[in-house]
């Protein structure tokens, strides 16, 4: 029996699964009527099954670190901010930390010139703000980088920024100032005074809603 | 799977080399496997295993993103085996085999220190028989059937990897078939 053209194609047409339906019908019947073309079918389908066989293998230990040891060297940019996407807590308390000292700092910079609460009645004379003898001052007083010397009378808190009160003693005890007076000289003693500025300011506000 | 993929991609392009390394671990065993069956030697596929993934990492600018990465990924580990070959020297390796001998390598001459059960010395003895006959065909030959019947793809995939016509890739895997089937009848 002569066997059909093509028929090896066929075979691998078969093999691909691309086979028109009526070339794999004759393929089909040929391979069931010829015992060489069966042969020579299923050496075919050995040679795939024994590659397929091959177990499948794995790559060496230590290839994924190797690999990424011969990478070149990645931005310095993307490992600061990897660093920072893996510690959010620490990236926000350090901003948080740069933030605040920036800004108290920046605040401490800024109220190096003189200054002083307005007020009717008070005399300033060469950086050192005066209250005159007989003179009441009613409302709270702060002077910044200045002297005070207090004469008269404060109906009020009594406060001075780098500078002195003279006579605070005997002033105080005297009851010339009714309120308290502080003097704010250290950096720290500043910011604590902010702080408990701040919070003061924080109560009122909260009183004044209720 | 291949969203995963993409993102890390994304995180790569961006310059985070670490998530490179996620990419690496999901493809190195079947990178390392198809350097492994085009080349026989696993010293040489693992050189050209690491290489493929650090030249993909060096030009993944140039990935398009809307692809298959593992097309392009196994393309650029094809292309370095097959120009392995190309222009091989004679290099030595221990589980190279030994001219004139019939299937014996340096590891032959080594004292083995474990004694393996007869049945796995015999599947052993096997696949590399297998891995020899594959070997042997040519070079054309050997990548379209390592990827078709190894690497499990299809025949589109195969084209585009290797960059050639479907119909090329037809031929060659019946070219291959017909030769794997002369040389394992006797297997």
């Amino acid at each position: 029996m002569k066997c059909p053209d093509n028929i090896v194609l066929y075979m691998h047409e078969y093999l691909d699964e691309e086979i028109e339906e009526q070339d794999e019908q004759l393929l089909k019947k040929h391979l069931q009527t010829c015992p060489k073309c069966q042969s020579y079918f299923h050496e075919l389908e050995k040679a795939i099954a024994l590659v397929q066989s091959t177990s499948h293998i794995q790559a060496p230990s230590n290839f994924t670190e190797n690999v990424m040891a011969r990478l070149p060297k990645e931005k310095r940019r993307v490992g600061v901010n990897r660093w920072f996407r893996h510690h959010p807590l620490l990236t926000a308390a350090s901003l948080f930390i740069i933030l605040m000292t920036g800004s108290v700092f920046s605040t401490w910079n800024k109220d190096h010139e003189f200054s002083v609460t307005k007020q009717p009645n008070l005399v300033v004379h060469n950086n050192t703000v005066i209250v005159p003898e007989g003179e009441i001052i009613k409302g709270d007083i702060t002077v910044r980088n200045g002297d005070l010397q207090i004469e008269g009378k404060v109906e009020g808190d009594v406060t001075v920024i780098n500078g002195q009160i003279n006579g605070e003693n005997y002033l105080a005890s005297a009851g010339h100032v009714t309120g308290e007076i502080k003097e704010v000289n250290e950096v720290f003693e500043w910011i604590w005074y902010h702080i408990k500025k701040t919070s003061k300011e924080l109560v009122s506000v909260f009183q004044d809603k209720e | 799977m291949e969203a995963l993929i993409k993102k890390r991609i994304k995180q790569v392009l961006k310059g985070d080399q670490s998530a490179y390394g996620e990419i690496v671990e999901i493809y190195k065993d079947k990178v390392f496997q198809l350097c492994f069956r085009i080349l026989g030697n696993r010293h040489e596929a693992e050189d050209m295993a690491q290489e493929a993934f650090i030249r993909a990492y060096v030009n993944i600018s140039s990935f398009n993103i809307d692809l298959k990465f593992s097309t392009w990924l196994y393309r650029i580990a094809t292309n370095l085996c097959i120009d392995r070959i190309r222009k091989k020297k004679p290099d030595y390796y221990l589980d190279a085999e030994v001219s004139g001998t019939d299937g014996l390598t340096m590891y032959s001459q080594i004292a083995s220190d474990t004694i393996l059960p007869e049945d796995e010395i015999e599947s052993l003895e096997l696949q590399e028989t297998i891995q020899r006959e594959i070997t042997k065909l040519p070079e054309k030959y050997r990548s379209v059937i390592v990827l078709k019947y190894i690497e499990e793809l299809s025949l589109n995939e195969i084209s585009e990897i290797l960059d050639i016509p479907l119909g090329t890739v037809k031929t060659r895997i019946h070219r291959g078939r017909e030769a794997l089937r002369h040389q394992l009848r006797n297997v």
